[in-house]
């Protein structure tokens, strides 16, 4: 089914006039979407989109364009519109597409025929037995904001005149719910989620148990004062941290001086127990994939090895800018041109359990949800600051719970600070894993 | 888009397994951008998006189909995809019949930005790259991106409604990285309107480069924010997000309905401080979020929400409303065709007061004065929201001091609207925003005048 993509990126490709540089990115998509509430379904979403994206350089300069069809005149239409957006690029000596770089696309298990078979009736099971669980977990629970079930496969190819042909399939499918327990008139939420390529993989009760319990013991919670603080962050904060340090080391943001991290290549830039890999091969990963947002490789790249930075990720632009090599590092949906980003990006873990990190600290606080990120996390100046909740530790113990307050401090300081790195390696929703990670002196802000 | 009969048809084929309620939403939309970064034009894109999703109600469960294939055999199969998700007992045939309906914005485009030469959105990069960068040495780095879409829609459903609409938006920002002896640091400013390319009648964009400029420079020598309770003041204009974290999602109905919000069984009870009205307002002429109709088909509404401080109503779109038997606020907004509709602000702004501004803050010892806020978010069930500071000053003695570095405020929705203990009369409209809310974005505005917040906790990092 693929080939059928792959047909259709070669016939754009063959388009291409003497001079000009062609890419046709094409993809398509069955993805179902069903929620669930008071054991019945309230909707049912199934549908196919697909898309074509159609990238032309001439002579330094490029020109974009998409639509979201695969129809011949859809397709003629927007290879006219590249063109013609061709000549109000600026010139540009390092524009231009990628070209084969001789790593081959790894062989990865992302495509499972078991989620295409996999009936709908067997999917509305699912969510429903999700809430279910969710309901019966405790006395305390009030309500869901939603339990739902997902699943998408998706397929796309790349060709470029510059000789590059990739095509890959891949399918994936979670269960996620927000709880709700309440307590008088006080109400708390916490979410639990299961992720996988296929259903099997699929743990719904653990789901709705993680969910469950993040909202009944936050019940009760009060301000914490404010304070300088040690803060153990658990996976799922961890790894949203990891992600916006990603952007940092993306080799776009070094080269157009918006990454706090340009000059330090070879540099200590935080605690020795810290090695950040992105490593979009790891099967285990959600967003893993045999190929980036150019057709290249994906691959293992080490960003930070105990602590010392060692590479910037990169594109074929981004690379070439630099007087490098890509490292497979584009992305892109089929409606825009690829950027630079990790793809999926990870601490190796550490050698404490998560108890341990806990009973080792004498005042602090567990940090079980952060908020706001999108807007209290600057990357370019590393300034943070985002709300959170979690539960206070006093003696090594776990105490009581905490809402309303933020934590803040730099990303360069929080990576100096890091005092400890859990194995407790958790694959999440997006596009980073987490471990607990112990931080000393970060500002809490409360009462 | 679509022929009326071929509409009455697609519908009588969604309604056919015992559906009680089908609508057929079509969209074409076209989107244009182009990009300057690192004193180069990047790039331009033209995109297309065209397709039509259909949604078939059989009690409590909607089931959902779309499609790119807008021929009467792409609707039918999506129909039938649709009313079979929908999982409908009844059967039988069922006639649909449309009454086209009209639609209106009270206004009329004056520049499609589709006729406009794109050699002309190219030089409005060039000359606010150009105009950032002139501020000073310190400005370091400088993106600029033009946007605009026009997006046709059809809405046509079993109750027999039947109306189009054709929405135009103009966006443009400008973004300046400032380099100095304390590192790196930015700012944005950003401007758009439901309207054609006399966008840029309305504004000055020379001043718009050199304002997100100067807000970098000025942040260069701020100080880390305090950390802890204080009084906040928020400028005029440039913190209606607080109104629509703080209260705005807590008022949707499908939230409410489902008991994950804190303003749930609430309506008639004073919620916020006397004085403060919030209205959310569809109907509001070239703002950011004016729609003429909603995606569901009803007309835009101006809907007060609170009103002298007393919760007057919820927002609703067509499934909660028909729950309820009352009439939807024409809050039913959705992505794009491939999404299904619910709950969604529009214009969300709180109405002006009678204090000068000046005093407000003279009359406030010591706190933040926020002269804009970025992004926030919200939790709906217990209220607690945060967002983020873009440009905040320190207020002592009365007066608007040294500028502080980023950081979040953080606060619990109900608790703030009663703490609010000055009104302004300088009302202005912000810039323009995308709620996102369970993956979906749409366009919103949002408004307020200079205000005070007895206490707001600041999540800074000073002591």
């Amino acid at each position: 089914m693929s080939d059928e993509l792959l047909a259709i990126a070669d016939r754009v490709v063959a388009m291409a006039k003497p001079g000009e540089q062609v890419e046709a990115v094409v993809v398509r998509g069955t993805e179902t979407e069903i929620k669930v509430f008071s054991g019945d379904v309230e909707s049912l979403s199934s549908a196919q989109s697909q898309g074509v994206g159609i990238r032309v350089v001439v002579d330094g300069r490029q020109g974009f364009a998409y639509a979201g069809s695969l129809d011949e005149s859809a397709i003629a239409e927007t290879l006219a519109d590249a063109r013609d957006n061709v000549s109000f690029a600026t010139f540009d000596e390092f524009a231009g597409l990628a070209e084969p770089d001789g790593v081959a696309v790894p062989v990865l298990d992302l495509h499972r025929d078991a989620m295409v078979s996999f009936a709908t009736s067997d999917k509305i099971a699912m969510a429903i037995e999700l809430e279910r669980v969710v309901m019966a977990a405790d006395p305390r629970i009030s309500g869901i904001e939603s339990a739902e079930y997902a699943d998408s496969i998706s397929e796309a190819a790349i060709a470029t005149s510059t000789g590059i042909r990739t095509v890959g399939s891949e399918t994936s499918c979670y269960v996620a719910t927000y709880a709700m327990a309440a307590d008088g008139d006080e109400t708390q939420t916490g979410f639990g989620f299961s992720v996988g390529r296929e259903p099997s993989d699929l743990d719904p009760s653990r789901a709705a148990l993680e969910a469950a319990s993040r909202a009944t013991r936050m019940l009760g919670a009060v301000q914490p004062p404010s304070g300088r603080l040690t803060v153990v962050l658990d996976p799922w904060v961890t790894a949203q941290f990891l992600g916006i340090l990603g952007y940092t080391l993306d080799g776009e943001s070094v080269l157009k001086g918006r990454s706090l991290f340009a000059d330090r290549l070879g540099e200590s830039v935080g605690s020795s127990l810290l090695t950040l890999i992105d490593d979009p091969t790891d099967v285990r990963s959600f967003t893993a994939t045999d190929a980036d947002g150019e057709g290249l490789a994906a691959r293992r790249n080490v960003l930070i090895e105990n602590g010392v930075l060692q590479q910037f990720v990169h594109n074929a632009y981004s690379a070439r800018r630099a007087g490098t090599v890509s490292t497979g590092n584009a992305v892109r949906g089929f409606k825009s041109t690829p950027s630079v980003g990790c793809l999926s990006v990870s601490l190796v873990p550490g050698n404490s359990d998560p108890a341990a990190l806990i009973a080792s600290i004498n005042d602090g606080v567990l940090v079980q949800e952060v908020s706001g990120l999108h807007s209290g996390v600057n990357p370019v100046s590393g300034d943070f600051s985002t709300g959170a909740e979690g539960l206070r530790i006093r003696n090594g113990e776990l105490a009581e719970p905490v809402r309303e307050f933020t934590i803040a401090s730099t990303l360069q300081k929080m990576l100096r600070d890091v005092q400890a790195v859990g194995n407790d390696l958790e694959f999440l929703p997006m596009n980073a894993s987490g471990v607990s990670l112990v931080v000393a002196d970060l500002t809490v802000s409360g009462s | 888009m679509i022929e009326q009969s071929v509409l009455e048809e697609v519908l009588g084929v969604a309604m056919r397994t015992g559906g009680e309620f089908a609508e057929v939403f079509a969209e074409d939309r076209r989107n244009a951008s182009a990009v300057l970064d690192d004193g180069r034009v990047e790039e331009l894109t033209s995109g297309r998006d065209r397709g039509a999703g259909i949604r078939v109600v059989v009690g409590e469960t909607t089931g959902f189909a779309h499609t790119a294939d807008l021929s009467e055999a792409g609707l039918i199969a999506a129909a039938e995809a649709a009313a079979a998700a929908a999982r409908g007992g009844g059967g039988g045939t069922n006639v649909v019949a449309l009454h086209r309906g009209t639609s209106s914005r009270g206004y009329d485009i004056e520049t499609f930005p589709g006729d406009v030469p794109k050699a002309r959105k190219v030089e409005l990069l060039t000359r606010a790259d150009e105009a950032a960068r002139a501020v000073g040495d310190a400005i370091s780095q400088v993106s600029v991106s033009y946007g605009d879409n026009r997006r046709r829609i059809l809405v046509a459903n079993s109750d027999g409604v039947f109306v189009e609409d054709d929405t135009v938006r103009t966006f443009f920002a400008v973004s300046c990285v400032a380099t100095g002896d304390t590192g790196m640091q930015t700012g944005r400013e950003s401007v758009g309107h439901t309207i054609g390319f006399e966008l840029f009648d309305m504004y000055d964009i020379d001043q718009l480069a050199r304002n997100a400029a100067e807000r970098a420079i000025t942040k260069l020598a701020a100080r880390p924010a305090p950390s802890g309770q204080m009084p906040v003041v928020i400028g005029s204009g440039g913190g209606g997000v607080l109104f629509h974290e703080a209260c705005g999602h807590g008022l949707e109905a499908d939230l409410v309905s489902k008991g994950a919000s804190v303003f749930r069984g609430r309506v008639g009870q004073q919620v916020a401080s006397k004085g403060v009205t919030v209205v959310d307002d569809g109907t509001m002429a070239r703002e950011w979020g004016n729609i003429a109709i909603d995606d569901e088909g009803n007309p835009a509404q101006r809907n007060v929400l609170i009103e002298d401080g007393i919760l007057t109503d919820y927002m609703w779109d067509h499934l909660r409303a028909r729950k309820e038997g009352r009439r939807s606020s024409g809050n039913g907004r959705r992505q794009s065709y491939q999404n299904l509709p619910m709950v969604r602000m529009t214009n969300t702004y709180l109405l002006a007061g009678e204090e000068d501004p000046e005093s407000i803050i003279a009359s406030t010892p010591k706190g933040v004065y926020v002269k804009h806020l970025g992004g926030g978010q919200v939790n709906t069930a217990t209220g607690d929201f945060v967002f983020g500071m873009t440009e905040a000053y320190l207020i002592e003695d009365g007066k608007v001091t040294e500028p502080l570095r980023e950081g979040n405020l953080i606060g619990n929705g109900p608790e703030v609207l009663q703490r609010i203990d000055a009104l302004g009369n300088d009302f202005a409209m912000g810039p323009p925003g995308t709620c996102g809310k369970d993956g979906q974005g749409v366009p919103v505005g949002d408004g307020v005048p200079t205000l005070r917040v007895s206490s707001l906790t600041i999540g800074g990092t000073a002591a």
